[in-house]
């Protein structure tokens, strides 16, 4: 909270990141990363592989630690300090990049699970359940299109839906934050579309971060781009001067 | 939501032919001539009120296994310490019973030339204190053991490992004179329970009985659980456990929760156990016993909590007629089980039931759905 009191660059934003490293058995996953997110933005992160994309994301969600560095998020919470489910009660949310939903449970409980509720064991053993409780599902499950699929059993949907009922179950937690790992990967050109369309809606009421490698899909986005590259970044700007750039062109574009 | 009954169709014939077990088993060993051919022999009260503590003991590792993906190889150690304490409240009904006629000390303290009784026997003369903690114990080492592994984020077969080193380091703990509670030989020779003499055939009856009730009332706690949201967690925490993390769930809490009521339940199963077989030792702590309280359950059906009970059941009606008829051949017949569960019917017995009436529903859903690759053409 000291470092947040006299930096406006850190109070101002909603996720904050500076000098960020990580290392794993000698290897350095993240060099010195940097970037602020401002609250209701939406941003694409680019890279090749081994860029350090998906380390960040673990970074922020409490899965790994960092070795040193600031992690803020909403101005003022220090992630490095705080565990998975306080961080996604804070407003964190995330999608895997392999979709990951509860497999043996229904469309319909894999979004109520995720809903914004009272977490503890108590409270789901013994609370009452609100009523507008099943609104909420119809509205998520008409947003990510799954509204006739909803008695299913998510293990039983096509890869595409089990991606779809991932960033619905995002969107019932109601983070503030959104992180989403390569939605589009494995997704057919149709599905792909109504994904990117899907995430510009999110954006509207939600600060989103899409690591993603289809630069198709980055374009259909249509935002501010960064570009990680050995584990800090590289470049940032909008696609078009990114992709211009040579030493983005040299690691990444041009291969 | 399309959410599950407390009773389905199962649960309501499981729970409707245990409660009629209850009522009429003692009625027809107790009121019925010898000769009559709906008379119960008293061996058989005893031996089926042994296979309902078994079952469980099945459902509560179904609790843990089934539900929460929590493989505990362990799970004797909270049946044998659950029966440990009704054996201490048994031995001290004995009183100056025993082969040495000592009123204040069990025969075995007297054999190992003890003045007085160690701490750990201090109100086990009261049933209700022995009761309490025949829940008390098993619940505590679950929650200080669940405390330190699930807290650690210890999953998978590490986890199993553990819990299988925990019941055979209780089995040592136990085997040692010193520890205070008959050493190898266990508590045995019992007299009475709450007054009534532990051999006849009224009480075997009313243990039989009280066992039937006890594994109803362990069924409908655990299917309350299981249909609750709290469940749904729970299945959600065995399927995608860090997506349930990412998603603010404690995952943690939640598994100590279902391990620590698991535990509760093996060691009600294992007062009820102790006065019907009339001991207790070391050898119930076996890891052995736990590993084979695991194929009972996956042989009736694991995450079925009915399956379980059914498996503990037929398997143990199997073992008592191999023992029997064919002594040496029931570890062959168990290990052939196992693996042809495993490999057939990987849902177990009652799994062939569901899937037999599930298979045209799943059909019909599969038809009407489209992919999400048709919808967006």
């Amino acid at each position: 909270m000291s470092v947040a009191a006299d930096n406006p660059a850190l109070t101002s934003s909603l996720l904050y990141l500076d000098g960020v490293c990580v290392t794993f058995d000698g290897y350095r996953a993240l060099r010195g990363l940097s970037l602020v997110l401002a609250p209701g933005e939406m941003r694409a992160i680019i890279g090749p592989n081994g860029a350090g994309k998906t380390t960040m994301m673990d970074i922020v969600t409490g899965k790994t630690r960092a070795d040193s560095g600031d992690v803020y998020f909403g101005g003022g919470h220090d992630l490095s300090r705080l565990d998975e489910a306080t961080i996604a009660e804070l407003g964190v949310g995330r999608k895997f990049q392999k979709p990951t939903v509860f497999e043996s449970h229904t469309v319909d409980d894999n979004i109520l699970l995720a809903l914004k509720a009272p977490r503890t064991a108590a409270a789901t053993l013994f609370g009452r359940r609100p009523p507008a409780e099943r609104e909420r599902i119809d509205r998520i499950l008409e947003t990510t299109r799954l509204k006739d699929h909803r008695a299913r059993r998510a293990a039983d949907l096509s890869h595409g839906q089990k991606q779809w009922l991932e960033i619905g179950m995002l969107l019932a937690q109601d983070p503030k934050l959104l992180l989403v790992d390569e939605p589009v990967a494995g997704m057919t050109d149709a599905e792909t579309a109504q994904t990117a369309e899907l995430l510009r809606e999110i954006a509207k009421d939600h600060s989103v971060v899409v690591v993603e490698h289809d630069m198709a899909f980055v374009r259909d986005l249509g935002v501010k781009v960064t570009v990680l590259h050995e584990g800090s970044v590289l470049a940032e700007g909008a696609l078009d001067d990114v992709s211009a750039d040579p030493r983005v062109i040299e690691v990444y574009l041009g291969r | 939501m399309g959410d599950a009954k407390l009773l389905d169709f199962k649960g309501l014939v499981f729970v409707a032919v245990l409660a009629a077990a209850a009522a009429i088993v003692p009625a027809l060993t107790l009121f019925t001539p010898t000769a009559s051919p709906l008379h119960v022999p008293p061996y058989l009260v005893a031996l089926f009120g042994k296979y309902l503590c078994f079952a469980l003991l099945a459902l509560a590792l179904d609790l843990v296994w089934g539900y929460c993906g929590i493989l505990s190889l362990g799970h004797g150690a909270f049946f044998a310490l659950g029966g440990y304490a009704m054996g201490m409240y048994l031995m001290r009904q004995i009183g100056s019973r025993g082969v040495y006629a000592n009123p204040d000390l069990p025969d075995f303290m007297v054999f190992l030339n003890w003045k007085a009784v160690p701490f750990t026997w201090w109100g086990f003369s009261s049933f209700p204190y022995a009761l309490a903690m025949a829940l008390l114990v098993p619940g505590a080492l679950a929650f200080a053991f669940g405390w330190l592994a699930f807290r650690s984020r210890v999953t998978g077969v590490y986890l199993s490992i553990i819990t299988q080193a925990m019941t055979y380091a209780l089995q040592l703990a136990f085997f040692r004179n010193d520890m205070g509670f008959g050493g190898n030989n266990g508590l045995t020779d019992f007299k009475d329970i709450l007054g009534f003499n532990v051999q006849s055939d009224a009480t075997r009856a009313a243990l039989f009985s009280l066992s039937a009730i006890a594994l109803i009332g362990a069924y409908l706690a655990a299917r309350a659980m299981t249909v609750s949201k709290f469940g749904k967690v729970v299945i959600a925490i065995r399927d995608a456990e860090s997506r349930a993390r990412f998603i603010g769930y404690r995952v943690e809490n939640y598994k100590i929760a279902v391990f620590v009521v698991s535990a509760v339940m093996a060691g009600v199963a294992g007062a009820l156990y102790v006065p019907q077989v009339g001991i207790i030792n070391p050898g119930e702590f076996a890891p052995a016993n736990s590993i084979e309280a695991v194929i009972w359950v996956s042989v009736g059906g694991r995450g079925t909590l009915v399956g379980a009970a059914l498996g503990a059941i037929l398997v143990n009606f199997a073992k008592t007629w191999f023992t029997g008829a064919l002594p040496e051949f029931w570890l062959f017949a168990l290990g052939l089980l196992f693996i042809v569960v495993t490999i057939f019917m990987p849902r177990g017995l009652l799994g062939l039931f569901d899937s037999r009436r599930a298979a045209p529903a799943k059909a019909a859903a599969l038809k009407s759905a489209p992919t999400a690759g048709e919808a967006a053409q």
